[in-house]
């Protein structure tokens, strides 16, 4: 017999895989190609994008920056392209874009006695909106990342007092007096305690600060005032707008909802029938109605629910009701998260011996707020999207102002460069908190 | 030797109702209850005292009398002389009509999107994405007025129309009109009409009944419950002898010949629109305010409806694609007969909540000066007579109805398909 194999005895190098199946073709292929139908989408899609591009582009790049009013900006446009159309008109963001920021606010807010003087030692424009903005985000940013160091988190706390201030300006002496109600509050539940029970010095830990609001904080503040007088000028809530206006009442609706929410909806969960039914009977309701009826309330009824003579201004009235509107919304929010904790938390929290606030605080609020995340961040968008709507009660958001810029002769009859700088605005607010909350989900999620 | 005996009895304290949880809830209820009457009529007295000072105690007799406005789009026959009431039941009626419409056009626009994003094609996927994220993170205000501003700053008006040197035309072989006044398309008539049947004489909730609505309607049942009884008997025929009849024409048959003897019998025609004078005539016109509303509202709900459905249809494990596939079903049928049951058992709680939402968003009409009920009586009839309070209370009221009982619709459907677990 001889050595004859008909059998390869060694192996093969290995190939390439084919050109056309590797690589951008290969690709190409899988993803786009595949069967004539998804080529046939595949060619449509591009036609469309090429449709929507085409027109878009030249419209945002071969446009008019310098110019200050919409007939300028077309004896500009026909100079230099021959045509008006499809040329947007970037001047009215050129010259408007500080009042789409920050509305009628005072650039330069009139200083007190103390510096009086023309110019001269004026703090630069917008100083304070953007001091409040930036400590926002000082005050935020321990909240969101855990990693930062955590005296950050004194930021956090001085932040509802300090803002007010910084936005609406007066005598510093006031929030300080507000915050000393708190600090009140927390020395009366140390003193009380020891002498006649945790009960009684909760209540003393309620009322005290309560009394101290009502009588002593205005006149102590006003005695401090005159002693060592810190105070900067006062800006009207009227002069606030913008996209200013959006995120204070965005901020502030959604700061206050949360605690709020939390309330509600361990009221809504709880065995005790009355205190359950008048949660989900205010639940209901603000979940029932619009937010423009809310603001409706807001602009013409809340001045007839309060005390004959109390008048207090839009701005204020309209947190009061966005925030009842978002906590609802909140509450509801975290309800799920409640609901689908295990039930052994709750039994293990029990057999621990903790009680109900315990309980809540160590073991089931840290859960279900991580469980219901998602929810909290898109009722936050939720809220930030809708405070347009105050501009149908006449406050100057955005969208009011857009308007009242279209009132001026210059600019009557300009769109969409207005809604495109509103939208863009608005969605990178709104794309940045959703892809915040994929992180936190993300980085929150210990299961499997 | 030990003996059980009873702990002692104690005494009713003062103090156990705080420290006794036994006592403690209806402590804390009692104190709730009591906290909640005391601002409950803390906020009535101040009300009215206030509303007695400004001299307007609540009185809802301003229903009553005439409105004095005009309502431009109307589904029941209404002049400036009827009530405040009439005019808020047209509101109303307008609120629904937009939500409707609203609804049916974002939820196929939002599964189509949805089931696109879902798509092999890269392309496609990522354009849907971009859809999605343009519509859910701009606020739903901007894209209404949007869609004002585009309606009535890009399309032609009538006067384009006109002449021999017309710069616009009419769409569908001139049937439609689509003007920066609004839409014109053509309109059902019956020559040999039955007339309207009247309705409450001339109260403020008066309505006409159309007949041939009426027959129309009577003719569609038949012919359905005629459709259903032959499926049966096909079924029937399938089980014992194993092969189905054909029924797909008889059942078209039956659905369309009856519906168009009526049709004839009635003297169907359409009637197109015309220009005449600066303006069209004739047809239905489908006025800028509703298409804006309706455009906008359904373009921002179908983003979050595509979310639903994607989610909904990721949410199917892929073992169930997998062993329908196993069982030999096209991918069509796999989708018709596996994964859509069960995904709509997910999808359908948050998309009525949606629709919830949608009809919700619809009293921003008020921003494009469409005349639903926030319109007619959150706005006209509140600042004509000045009445805040009663017309908010009763807009509120309206709307919660609404709300409650499409989320009672939705509890319903929840129980009905309630996975039931061993």
């Amino acid at each position: 017999m001889s050595d004859t194999s008909f059998v390869r005895t060694e192996m093969l190098p290995e190939k390439d895989p084919p050109a056309t199946s590797v690589g951008a073709i290969g690709w190409a292929r899988a993803n786009l190609f595949d069967g004539w139908f998804n080529s046939v989408l595949t060619i449509l899609s591009l036609a469309f994008i090429w449709y929507v591009l085409a027109g878009v582009i030249p419209w945002v790049f071969q446009s008019v920056w310098n110019a200050t009013s919409l007939t300028e900006c077309r004896e500009i446009m026909s100079e230099t392209w021959g045509s008006t159309h499809g040329h947007a008109c970037w001047g009215v963001i050129n010259d408007r874009w500080l009042q789409l920021l920050y509305g009628f606010y005072p650039p330069y807010p009139v200083t007190p006695d103390v510096n009086a003087g023309d110019g001269t030692g004026m703090l630069p424009a917008y100083f304070r909106p953007n001091l409040a903005f930036v400590l926002l985000l000082v005050a935020i940013s321990p909240v969101l990342f855990t990693n930062l160091p955590r005296k950050l988190l004194i930021v956090s706390a001085a932040y509802p007092f300090l803002m007010p201030w910084l936005m609406w300006g007066g005598s510093i002496w006031g929030p300080v007096m507000v915050a000393a109600g708190f600090g009140i509050g927390f020395l009366a539940y140390r003193i009380v305690n020891p002498l006649a029970g945790s009960l009684t010095a909760i209540i003393a830990a309620i009322f005290v600060p309560i009394i101290w609001w009502l009588t002593l904080a205005g006149p102590v503040a006003g005695v401090l005032e005159g002693i060592v007088s810190i105070s900067i000028p006062e800006v009207e809530s009227r002069r606030f707008g913008g996209f200013m206006l959006s995120i204070l009442i965005g901020v502030v609706a959604i700061g206050c909802s949360l605690p709020i929410g939390i309330f509600l909806a361990l009221g809504r969960q709880s065995d005790l029938l009355i205190v359950k039914s008048l949660c989900v009977g205010f639940i209901e309701f603000i979940r029932g109605v619009p937010l423009i009826t809310l603001l409706f309330v807001a602009s013409v009824l809340l001045n007839i629910f309060l005390p004959p003579g109390t008048e207090f201004d839009i701005i204020l009235r309209v947190l009061i009701m966005v925030t009842l509107f978002a906590a609802a919304y909140m509450a509801e929010v975290i309800r799920g998260g409640l609901a689908a904790l295990p039930k052994g938390q709750y039994e293990g929290a029990d057999s621990l011996g903790l009680n109900y606030w315990q309980a809540q605080r160590l073991i089931i609020m840290p859960q279900a707020l991580k469980i219901s995340i998602p929810g909290i961040v898109s009722t936050f968008i939720g809220v930030f999207k809708d405070t347009t709507l105050v501009s149908i009660i006449g406050l100057l958001d955005p969208l009011g102002l857009s308007n009242a810029i279209r009132a001026d002769a210059a600019w009557n009859g300009i769109y969409w460069e207005l809604f495109a700088f509103i939208a863009v605005l608005f969605f990178v607010f709104c794309f940045s908190m959703s892809r915040y909350s994929m992180y936190l989900e993300r980085k929150l999620h210990t299961g499997h | 030797m030990t003996t059980l005996t009873d702990p002692p009895k104690e005494s009713f304290r003062l103090s156990m109702l705080i420290y006794d949880t036994r006592y403690r809830s209806m402590t804390i209820q009692a104190v709730a209850m009591i906290g909640f009457m005391l601002a409950a009529a803390w906020l009535i007295n101040n009300t009215i005292v206030n509303l007695n000072t400004l001299g307007k105690p609540i009185d809802f007799g301003f229903l009553s009398e005439p409105s004095s406005y005009d309502i431009n789009q109307r589904l029941l026959d209404y002049n400036s002389r009827d009530t405040h009431l009439r005019a808020s039941l047209l509101g109303l009626l307008n609120t629904l009509v937009v939500a409707v419409l609203g609804c049916i056009t974002a939820t196929i626009l939002g599964v189509l999107i949805g089931v696109l994003r879902l798509s092999k094609n890269w392309l496609v996927s990522r354009i849907m994405t971009v859809y999605v994220e343009m519509f859910r993170n701009v606020p739903v205000l901007l894209w209404i007025v949007l869609a004002m501003a585009i309606l009535i700053e890009s399309l032609p008006a009538p006067r384009a129309f006109r002449g021999e040197d017309a710069t616009a035309s009419m769409s569908f072989f001139d049937t439609i009109a689509v003007t920066n006044r609004g839409v014109y398309v053509p309109e059902v008539l019956f020559s040999r009409s039955l007339g309207d049947v009247h309705f409450l004489g001339t109260s403020s909730f008066r309505f006409d009944v159309s007949l041939d609505l009426i027959a129309f309607l009577i003719v569609l049942g038949a012919s359905i419950f005629a459709v259903r009884k032959v499926t049966a008997r096909a079924a029937r025929i399938q089980e014992e002898t194993g092969e189905r009849p054909k029924t797909l024409w008889l059942n078209i048959g039956i659905i369309v010949v009856p519906t168009a003897i009526l049709f004839a019998a009635l003297g169907f025609h359409l009637g197109y629109p015309e220009l005449k004078g600066f303006n069209f005539s004739g047809g239905t016109h489908l006025r800028n305010s509703l298409i804006a509303l309706w455009l906008a509202l359904s373009l921002y709900t179908a983003a979050f409806i595509a979310e639903i459905v994607r989610g909904g249809i990721l949410a199917i494990s892929k073992g169930q694609t997998e062993a329908a596939g196993a069982l030999g079903l096209r991918p069509g049928k796999i989708m018709r007969l596996v994964i859509l049951p069960q995904a709509l058992r997910v999808i359908i709680p948050p998309l009525i909540s949606n629709y919830l939402n949608l009809t919700k968003n619809s009293s921003l009409a008020i921003a494009v000066g469409y005349m639903d009920i926030t319109g007619t009586l959150g706005g006209i009839t509140m600042n004509q007579t000045g009445r805040e309070l009663e017309c908010v209370l009763m807009l509120m009221a309206c709307y919660l109805i609404i709300s409650l009982s499409i989320s009672s619709v939705m509890n319903w459907y929840n129980n009905r398909v309630k996975l039931v677990e061993r």
